[in-house]
């Protein structure tokens, strides 16, 4: 069974990201890039489920500019066998991501694909479920268990209550959690042997894709800033503050 | 121009997710409409009718919906949107897990976590972990939105006396299948509903001492909150994650115990009216944040606090 794994690069999860003094978008000049946390996951699952045997191959797709090719070797290094970087000026938005996905399933003809249920960087938390519409295929989102058995995959989810368990009918998408695997690190001998993997660049038109814009951005502004509070010396006058100033403690 | 809301329920009681995702929609003004999907739900239809500013409650009860299944609901609220200027749910994981899912069928964006309404098409959105505002214009016909349920006030429960339709079309995709859930039971508040919210992290140490939060939490009537480090060392269960990709919260009061203040975790709990950090580590960046910081080691200060209250 062949996986095909979507990465992204996003900004780096320590950097705290500025906005822009003319308020047009964040400021990404010198800024440290990295491989999406939840499509590290996403490789390491794909990766393991190789190691198992279950998976025979792994294919990478990352979509963006030139730049997004450093993300798919990160993921060769990890284990991945061949990379499909589908260049673009800017990052394109989830619809545009989704359909350009959905082309390189059809032609690739996965029996799972599995992505990130969320990138740091635009918070949008989709792509996978689009990917899903437009292929009409199932998905268990949020997964932090994966077990494939058959002719289905079972998917643990972690949901606002708990825990829940579906079966889906493969092919399926599956989007990672947290708390679905620990990313290894790639070894120095890894990243060079990714060096030597195939990589394969496609555009939008090849795939026949009109990317459209289906939002506009008007502007990016700082989050209001809370006050800075202040040191209270012990539990006696935590306590006598938060009755008496904040008022958020009833009593006396 | 009418709104149609996804309503969360449990096919039991309707969740107040549900409301704040009314309100936000009142805000955009027009007609509003609930949908409540699901198995055996009279109950929560019933109380759907009864909120504030809803005048019509569609109904499509069938075992299709009785688990929010996403190839099932999407297709159904995907087939009602066409007649819709904008669909909404709270950004919970059923929202979140469904409505993409809706925007793809109707071949439009969806807009994940507003916490603004600008006009009917403009709103405000919270990215890179809240560290900017985007505002964010959309440019198509049908409107897929989740709603950030701590922007915006729970609409009035009662009031309302909205029409019920039922719905008889049933969509059934047959490609996935509910098997089990662990669902945590508690008596105390919900966390994303709570007036105060106790969280500790990695300082907990293990689960056991988690036991000190809970009595606070007892005595202020507080839910708890955990750290990602506190969930994946396994000392709570994954419904208790607090911040970027956890639950977020804006309680009146938010106690922080042997938490550091990742963006990550700020990103969950930093529209709280008044924060309380409690950790040893005078550098802590959650002290950055916190109206009132105390520097001192929690498993002397929590319960010396617990027993002040
Ligand atoms: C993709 C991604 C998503 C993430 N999402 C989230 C998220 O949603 N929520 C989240 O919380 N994190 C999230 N994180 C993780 C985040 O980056 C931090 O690693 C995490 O928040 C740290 O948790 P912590 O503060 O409990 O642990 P630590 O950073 O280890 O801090 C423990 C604190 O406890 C204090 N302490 C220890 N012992 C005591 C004691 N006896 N008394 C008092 N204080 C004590 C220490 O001084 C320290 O400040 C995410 C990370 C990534 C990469
Ligand atoms: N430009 C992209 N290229 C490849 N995969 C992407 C891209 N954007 C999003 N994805 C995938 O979709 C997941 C969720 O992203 P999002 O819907 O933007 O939060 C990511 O973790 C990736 O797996």
């Amino acid at each position: 069974m062949k996986v095909l794994v979507a990465v992204k690069r996003v900004i780096d999860y320590n950097v705290k990201v500025r906005v822009k003094s003319d308020h047009t978008d964040v400021d990404l000049a010198n800024v440290k890039m990295a491989l999406n946390p939840f499509c590290e996951i996403a490789v390491e699952e794909a990766v393991r489920l190789k190691e198992a045997g279950t998976a025979s191959e792994v294919v990478v797709v990352s979509i963006g500019p030139k730049a997004c090719q450093e993300q798919i070797r990160t993921a060769l290094a990890l284990g991945a066998d061949r990379g499909i970087q589908i260049e673009t000026d800017t990052m394109p938005e989830s619809l545009n991501v989704a359909k350009l996905l959905a082309k390189v399933v059809e032609a690739e003809q996965p029996q799972l694909v599995i992505l990130g249920k969320q990138s740091i960087d635009a918070d949008n938390n989709q792509t996978g479920q689009m990917l899903g519409a437009l292929l009409d295929l199932p998905q268990g989102t949020f997964a932090s268990d994966v077990k494939v058995a058959g002719d289905k995959v079972n998917v643990t989810r972690e949901v606002d209550g708990g825990l829940q368990t579906l079966a889906l009918n493969l092919p399926a998408i599956v989007t990672t959690d947290l708390r679905l695997n620990e990313p290894r690190y790639a070894s120095l001998p890894n990243i060079m042997k990714a060096k030597k993997k195939p990589l394969e660049v496609k555009t939008p038109t090849d795939l026949g894709v009109e990317l459209k814009s289906h939002t506009r951005l008007l502007n990016v502004t700082p989050p209001a800033e809370r006050q800075a509070g202040i040191r209270v010396s012990s539990v006696d006058e935590l306590v006598d503050k938060l009755k008496n100033e904040a008022k958020v403690l009833r009593g006396g | 121009m009418a709104i149609l809301i996804v309503a969360e329920h449990d096919n039991r009681t309707l969740k107040g997710a549900t409301l704040n995702a009314v309100s936000a929609a009142s805000r955009i003004g027009g007609e509003l409409h609930l949908l409540v999907a699901g198995e055996g739900c009279g109950a929560v239809a019933e109380a759907a009718a009864q909120v504030a500013g809803v005048s019509k409650v569609l109904v499509a009860d069938n075992a299709a919906y009785g688990h929010q299944l996403a190839e099932n609901l999407s297709r159904l609220v995907a087939e009602l949107g066409r007649d819709y200027s904008h669909l909404i749910a709270p950004a919970t994981t059923t929202g979140k897990n469904v409505m993409p899912r809706v925007a793809a069928l109707l071949d439009v964006a969806q807009l994940s976590d507003i916490v603004a309404v600008e006009s009917e098409n403009i709103f405000k959105r919270p990215i890179y972990a809240g560290n900017a505002i985007a505002t964010v214009e959309s440019l198509d016909p049908i409107k897929v939105i989740t709603v950030r349920g701590t922007a915006f006030d729970a609409a009035a429960e009662t009031g309302g006396s909205a029409r019920v339709e039922n719905l008889s079309a049933v969509h059934d995709a047959g490609t996935s299948a509910f098997v089990g859930e662990e669902v945590a039971q508690s008596d105390r508040p919900e966390l994303t509903a709570a007036k105060v919210v106790v969280s500790g992290g990695r300082g907990m140490g293990n689960g056991e001492n988690f036991a000190l939060l809970e009595q606070l939490a007892d005595k202020l009537g507080a839910a708890v909150g955990a750290s990602r480090a506190a969930v994946d060392a396994g000392f709570v269960p994954n419904d208790m994650q607090v911040g970027q990709t956890g639950k977020i919260v804006a309680p009146e009061l938010y106690i922080a115990v042997g938490i550091s203040g990742a963006i990550q975790h700020l990103a969950g709990m930093k529209e709280s009216k008044i924060i309380v950090a409690i950790n040893k580590d005078e550098e802590a960046p959650i002290f950055q944040v916190a109206d009132y910081g105390l520097v001192a080691d929690l498993f002397e200060a929590v319960p010396e606090l617990e027993s002040r209250l």
